[in-house]
Order: C-alpha cells, then structure tokens, then sequence
C-alpha cells in the first residue's frame, strides 16, 4: 500500500528526513515511532504529497506520489498531528462537507454520517458546535473524518497524544476494529504500549533515520535483554556501580532511578533482598526499553 | 466509478466556495447588515448631508455621482475583508485550509474558492447598492444592471490583492499596513467621493495605476451615463489585478503550507 525509498527532507540547510525507507503491506497497521523532532510528522507529509521531498521515490495506494498525489489522498484518510476540524460547522456538518472535498455528494454523505457518527461514540452530539467537545470528542471526530471517503488506507499523526486514559483506549479499540476490517493504518507515536498494542510492525526513528525495524516483539527480543529491574533508594549509585553488574547483562543509572537489564532476573532480585534501603520492581523488557536503548535518555524538544 | 461533474471539469474549488456559502448562510443577516446596510448608510448619510453645500458634478445631484462611487468602495471593502481577515482565521487560526488540503485538494483549490467566494460577498454588496439607487431614484431602467459584472471584477481585483496579503501574513496586525498604505488612501486617490479632477496633476497620474479609480470609472458610466474616457482599458487593468492576485497568492500560499 505504501512504498517509500530513500527520502530526503531538508528544512533551510537542516535535513530532517535522511534517507527513510520502508514499505507497508495492505491490512498491515505500520507505526512509526521516535522522539520529539525525528522526522515522523515530514515523512508522514512527504508520503501524502503535503510536502516536496529533496530525494526519493514514494508509491501510495499504488499512484506515484507527489505526481498522483491528488488521486492518492483521495483513497486515503487522513488524522492529523493537530486537530484541524472546522469550528465553523456542527459535528455532522463537518463530517458532511469534509465528503464534499472528496466528490461525495451530500445526500450519500447524509447517509454515511450516522455510521460514522456511531464509530466515534457521538451519536448524540450531531448537532452539536464544535468548541462543546472535548479533546478526546475531538478526536474521535477527526477520526471518523478521516473515514468519509472509506479509505484502504489510513495515516494518523499521534493519535492519541493529550488524551487521558479512557480516552486513548477508546481510540485503540477503534483502531483495533479499523485494522481487523482489513484497512492498512500508519501511525506514528512516541507512546510504546500503543505501538506495542497496534502495530505489527514499527520502525523507529531518531534523527531523520529509521534506525531499526521490525514487529515490537521481534524488536524487544533483538534488541534487548527480557527483563528489567529498577531500583531506587539510598544508596542506589554504589550498589549500581558495585554490585549490579555482577547480575545483570547492563545497567544503567539514570538520576535516582538504575535500570538493569537481565537475562534471568532471580538473582538480582536475590541479592536484593539484603539491601533494605533499596526498593526495585521487576518487569518484563517493553518495546521502551528498546526506544531508550536506541535513542537514549536525553531530552528532545 | 464514474468522477463527479465538479471533479470531471475540474472545479473543485467551488467547493471551498460551497463551503463558505454555508457558513455564511448561518450568519447570513449579520453578515449583510455589515455588508450592506453600512455602505448605504453612508451614501444616504453623506449624500443627503454633504450633498447640500455641494454644486452639481456634471450636471448631477452630488448624491448620485457618491454612489457610483460607493457603489465600487462597498464592493472593494467586502472584498478585502473576506480576503484579508475572514480567510486569514481560515489559512491560520483554524487550520481550515490544511484540513480541506488532506483531502484531495490542492492549494490551489482553495486559494482559487476563496477568491472566487470574497469576489462573491463583494457582488452582493455591490447588488445591495445598485437596490438602493433604484430606491434612491438614482439609477433608472435597465442599463445600470451591466454594472453587475464590473462589480464582479473589482471583487476579483481585490480579493486577489487581499489574497496576497493573507499569505504572507503572520498576524492580523500585518493588514494595518494594507489598509494604511493601499486602501485608505486610494478611496481618496481613485475618485470615490469627488472627481479626481479636483486633485493636483501628479496625484491623478497615481490615481490612474489604482484598479478602484478604473472601478469607479466604468462604474458610474455605467450606472450613471457619464463619459467613459477608456472602458476597455479599465476593464483590462482591472482584470489584471484579479489575475496577477490570483496566481501570486497560489504561488504564495503554496510555499506557505506546502514546504
Ligand atoms: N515547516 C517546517 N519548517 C522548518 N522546519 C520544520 C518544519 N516542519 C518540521 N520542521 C523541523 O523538522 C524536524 C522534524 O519535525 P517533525 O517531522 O515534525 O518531527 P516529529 O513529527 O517526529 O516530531 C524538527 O526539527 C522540526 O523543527
Ligand atoms: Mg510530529
């Protein structure tokens, strides 16, 4: 559904996007993930032809984008980093003159619109103005926007960023009912346990490259011993230096908090047991710990 | 399937048009009691009161050479402003144009629907005028309804010219600098409210660049009878402000939201 090869996006000097390549199959749900700033929004725009890559070749829903580009969006839903819903129209309004931009005539829109309405849990808000919703209402009304053409393929940027909790479950389950229909989803996030949950595939990127890629297990697998222990406490430093390593494959401190990474985690735990003044948990390695790993710990804004 | 007709000729702009229409039609009296009730006001307010300490102007009353006038103002400011502050909230503020443009539309699309659509307010509000000098007794029979497409074409000049704007603006406080240095002074420079011929040689030479004073020209010869010194040339130059606007703000706009 998707073929991207060896793109590049400069920004005044500064290249963004440097050299991506990957490929999503149809029915396949593809996220892309990495920190603030890796590039994950340009590509994103590149693959839609919102934005002219430097170098590259891209196939979107079979058409050669940006020559076809208009031909492409037209098979594709859209669900973007910002909300860009139009305040200027009811919730059901909006959903019907967002078909209109496709060639959907109104009155097979009027149809669609209680379908989508119901996909996005607001049924009972058609009428209402936009500045009623919350931030989750919102979207989920980008979402089911992102459906009038009734897409094969859907890109959404960050969709759950700024959601509280309920919220982002009610988008994963209606993403998870997308991808079970059949439709090929590319997303892009910086939350693990939603790439994790979604996707069969990931590629991460950092800094304008995809620096790894393969199905999340897969990738926790390869790229990272099976369990972590994290402990904190008085006296974390020292046993971290000291004693750790005798235990666990690496270790790593990170202001009060050492996480090791093992591959048995008993005796660890064992040793543990004699420092009262250290508290750990244990857990099994997620797709996290291999962002971290690839990508470090340092803050990007 | 078979491509809608809209999508066939290649007109999906009239979608942005479509678009607009229907937000406008919820505010619909507001929007045209600014529109068109003001203008109005003016001419009646103007016309009547300074009308009395005015001499005729070729051989006519002063209020009927003020509304051929106004007539084009009224038109150039519904212009400039759908162009200028309603499309900015719609390029900006909401994001509009960005969503319209994850569909299959282009920038081009929606540049050419909002020009068309400011061109349109600025005919209705050119309508409302050319009512109110029947009512007025100003215009009479059926030659000053010829002036409806000159309108069309002022809205286009100035839509395309507010369009410019809008794209290189960062904020609203941009168009101050419009309004001072191009609108303000060209109501006085292109004949709005006396003939040009009261101003000085070298200030009428300005006034002859101004797509108003070609506006204010064909219109009042239009509705009013009186001689027009070169209409096709007014046309012309009118025109050519609608289209250099109009392709300017598509490059402009495309290198905005397309890099
Ligand atoms: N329109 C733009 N103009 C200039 N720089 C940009 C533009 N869009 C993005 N960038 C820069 O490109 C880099 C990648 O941005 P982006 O693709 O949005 O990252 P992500 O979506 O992964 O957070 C960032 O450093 C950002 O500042
Ligand atoms: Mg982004």
């Amino acid at each position: 559904m998707l073929q991207v090869r060896d793109l590049h996006k400069s920004y005044s000097g500064t290249e963004v996007v440097r050299g991506v390549s990957f490929g999503v199959a149809a029915g396949e749900c593809y996220g892309l993930l990495g920190p603030n700033g890796a590039g994950k929004t340009t590509t994103l725009r590149c693959c839609l032809g919102l934005t002219a890559s430097d170098a590259g070749t891209i196939t979107l829903a079979g058409l050669p984008v940006p020559a076809a580009a208009r031909a492409a969006r037209a098979r594709t839903g859209v669900c973007p980093q910002f909300d860009n819903l139009d305040p200027d129209f009811t919730v059901a309004e909006n959903l019907v003159v967002y078909g209109r931009y496709f060639g959907i005539a109104r009155r097979v829109m009027l149809e669609r619109v209680p379908r989508l309405l119901e996909f996005a849990g607001l049924e009972d808000k058609a009428a209402s103005r936009l500045d009623t919703l919350s931030g989750g209402m919102k979207r989920r009304l980008t979402l089911a926007r992102a459906l009038v053409n009734d897409p094969q393929i859907i890109f959404l940027d960050e969709p759950t960023t700024g959601l509280d909790p309920q919220a982002r479950h009610l988008i994963w389950d209606r993403l998870k009912g997308l991808a079970a229909s059949g439709r090929t989803l590319i997303l892009t996030t910086h939350f693990m346990d939603e790439a994790e949950r979604l996707c069969d595939r990931v590629g991460i990127m950092d800094r304008g490259s995809l620096i790894a890629e393969s199905a999340p297990r897969a990738l926790i697998g390869a790229q990272i011993e099976p369990h972590v222990v994290e402990i904190f406490g008085d006296g974390v430093r020292e046993f971290a230096r000291d004693a750790a390593p005798r235990y666990a494959q690496r270790v790593e401190v990170t202001g009060e908090t050492a996480f090791c990474y093992c591959r048995d985690a008993a005796p660890l735990l064992e040793a543990l047991q004699g420092q009262t003044a250290l508290r750990a948990l244990s857990r099994a390695a997620n797709l996290e710990d291999v962002f971290i790993k690839l990508t470090g710990r340092d803050i990007r804004d | 399937m078979t491509e809608p007709l809209i999508e066939r000729l290649g007109l999906r702009f009239l979608h942005v048009v479509g678009r607009n229409f229907l937000v406008w039609r919820k505010l619909m009296f507001a929007s045209m009691i600014g529109n068109m009730a003001d203008p109005i006001i003016y001419l009646v307010g103007l016309g009547v009161g300074l009308g009395a300490f005015m001499p005729t102007i070729g051989g006519m009353r002063y209020i009927n050479f003020l509304a051929g006038g106004m007539l084009c103002f009224s038109a150039m400011n519904s212009a400039t402003f759908e162009a200028l502050y309603s499309a900015f909230s719609r390029l900006k503020v909401q994001r509009t144009w960005e969503g319209i443009m994850h569909a299959p539309m282009t920038a081009a699309d929606v540049v050419l629907g909002e020009w068309i659509w400011a061109a349109l307010k600025a005919t209705l509000s050119g309508t409302a005028m050319l009512v109110a000098m029947y009512l007025l007794g100003i215009a009479h029979g059926w030659r000053p309804l010829l002036v409806m497409p000159v309108v069309l074409l002022i809205g286009l000049a100035f839509s395309g010219l507010g369009l410019i704007m809008t794209s290189m603006a960062r904020s609203y406080e941009f168009f101050i600098f419009y309004f001072t240095l191009l609108i303000t002074p060209m109501m006085f420079l292109s004949g709005v409210f006396y003939p040009r011929a009261a101003l000085p040689h070298a200030i009428q030479v300005i006034g002859a660049f101004l797509p108003l004073t070609h506006g204010a020209d064909l219109a009042r010869g239009i509705t009013l009878g009186m001689p027009m010194a070169h209409p096709w040339l007014d046309v012309l130059v009118l025109a050519a402000y609608a289209t250099c606007g109009v392709s300017l703000s598509v490059r402009l706009v495309e290198r905005r939201l397309l890099k």
